[in-house]
């Protein structure tokens, strides 16, 4: 059983750690560096509520081992407002259409169409959906969350509030 | 749901990553993208004494064009499958399957080899690397072998592959530029396993087809070429084609099995279905271009 000294930059800050070689990525942000927005659902790559932005990818933090993450960029759900709570803008876009219930799913949903209209990228509608098609969410019926995908797309111009990314 | 202890190498080199392989015998597992064996881990179902990480070996990861063709290394992410322009423009039916393969964001870690080695008879990659005539290279410190894909399979997660071997390439030969390309997959939801699928590829000259290969997944313990169809399919001209009758040829080739999702009844009538109406669709496309 190996430890290994890792090393990544999580939301803006460097943070190091010893880890066993089995801990996952996401256990070592929610317990290692304390991003319990990182929420783990099955912990074999079915729900994808565990989904983080990793050099700039939305991937699965319950299918990465924190060392294959060693000297990466890492962005979870709590790097995504404003210092001053300002919601980036999918945050406010899921909130104004009521895309979340309990929550639960919501961080990985977020992350994932961070991941894909980040520095103002506007992703087709087809590539929005295909992309949610790795998240299950047991309350919403995800109407709206579609139809927040939507808004963030190509095709739709209506003015969306919230902060910039 | 937590992986039993291991130990992880990090091997900067083939040559290390073969000379790790061979002392382990057997205990080690190669850790490519990690997108099937990451479940498999956690849920205990694999319990390796040694883990190694093949993603620091830059020889293995990028998409080259080589004589006659691309050599895709295994460390290669499939997103960058999907973004890739060559490989867009001259086999756009492998960048098809790859768009089919998991979800969005196992895509982005999940790579072409590691789907390639594992030889899960559903998924799509093994597949296309059997209907497009891939060969796959593989590395020891015994020396190196290329071995057809077609040659590659021999039961569900069962391959060639010694356990002191690695898979250090994928090469595709080229179709001609003007090919059919020809995908579609049966699944219950988008990221499933297909309950039936086919890939292929058909070269057209002077209105003839010169060259034909074509697989299943989903049906039979590993791919399925359906080597009576392509032969069928040799110097036909495309107005010559009925695909109903091709697709009851290629069904012969297959072997399915009931699972849980799907009978095999179930998977061979959708299946025929399914390839005719594929090989149908591809030949109105071009007849109307
Ligand atoms: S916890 Fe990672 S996909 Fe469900
Ligand atoms: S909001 Fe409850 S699981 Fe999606």
């Amino acid at each position: 059983m190996s430890t290994h000294n890792i090393e990544m930059t999580i939301n803006g800050r460097r943070h190091t750690g010893a880890v066993e070689a089995r801990v996952s990525l996401a256990d070592f942000l929610r317990d290692g560096a304390g991003y319990t927005g990182v929420h783990l659902g099955c912990e074999h790559g079915v729900c994808g509520a565990c989904t983080v932005i990793v050099d700039g990818r939305a991937v699965r933090s319950c299918l990465m081992l924190a060392v294959q993450a060693d000297s990466s960029t890492i962005t979870t759900v709590e790097g995504l407002a404003a210092p001053d709570g300002t919601l980036h803008t999918v945050q406010q876009t899921m909130m104004d259409e009521h895309g979340l219930q309990c929550g639960f799913c919501t961080p990985g949903i977020v992350m994932t169409m961070a991941a894909l209209t980040a520095g103002g990228k506007k992703p087709t509608e087809a590539q929005l959906l295909g992309a949610l098609s790795g998240h299950l969410c047991r309350c919403t019926g995800y109407q709206g969350i579609r139809r927040a995908a939507q808004r963030l797309t190509a095709t739709d111009s209506r003015e969306i509030r919230g902060g910039e990314e | 749901m937590k992986p039993a202890p291991f130990d992880y190498v990090a091997p900067t080199s083939v040559e290390e990553a073969c000379a790790i392989l061979a002392e382990a015998h057997g205990g080690a597992t190669v850790l490519a993208g990690g997108q099937t064996l990451m479940p498999l881990l956690n849920l205990r179902m694999s319990q390796p004494f040694i883990l190694v990480d093949i993603s620091h070996i830059a020889e293995l990861k990028g998409i080259m064009r080589i004589d006659g063709g691309a050599r895709i290394g295994p460390m290669t992410r499939q997103c960058e499958v999907i973004e890739s322009s060559a490989l867009q423009q001259h086999l756009p039916v492998l960048v098809e399957a790859v768009r089919h393969v998991g979800h969005h964001q196992t895509r982005n870690l999940g790579t072409i080899g590691g789907s390639i080695a594992l030889g899960e008879p559903a998924a799509e990659l093994p597949a296309a690397a059997v209907a497009l005539k891939a060969t796959i290279e593989v590395r020891s410190i015994r020396g190196t072998r290329n071995i057809p894909a077609a040659e590659f399979y021999l039961g569900p997660y069962m391959t060639v592959l010694e356990e002191d071997e690695l898979v250090t390439g994928i090469r595709f030969p080229d179709w001609s530029l003007n090919h059919i390309a020809l995908f579609r997959e049966l699944a219950q939801r988008p990221g499933d396993f297909a309950l039936a699928g086919m890939v292929g590829a058909m070269s057209i000259e002077s209105g003839k087809i010169t060259r034909a290969g074509l697989a299943w997944f989903g049906m039979g313990p590993t791919p399925m070429r359906a080597s009576a169809a392509e032969q069928k399919l040799l110097g036909c001209s495309l107005n010559d084609i009925d695909p109903q009758a091709i697709a009851e040829i290629a069904i012969t080739d297959t072997a399915p099995f009931d699972d849980p999702q799907a009978s095999a009844d179930y998977r061979l009538t959708v299946g025929t279905r399914l390839f005719a109406n594929t090989l149908r669709d591809a030949i109105s496309i071009r007849e109307a271009a």
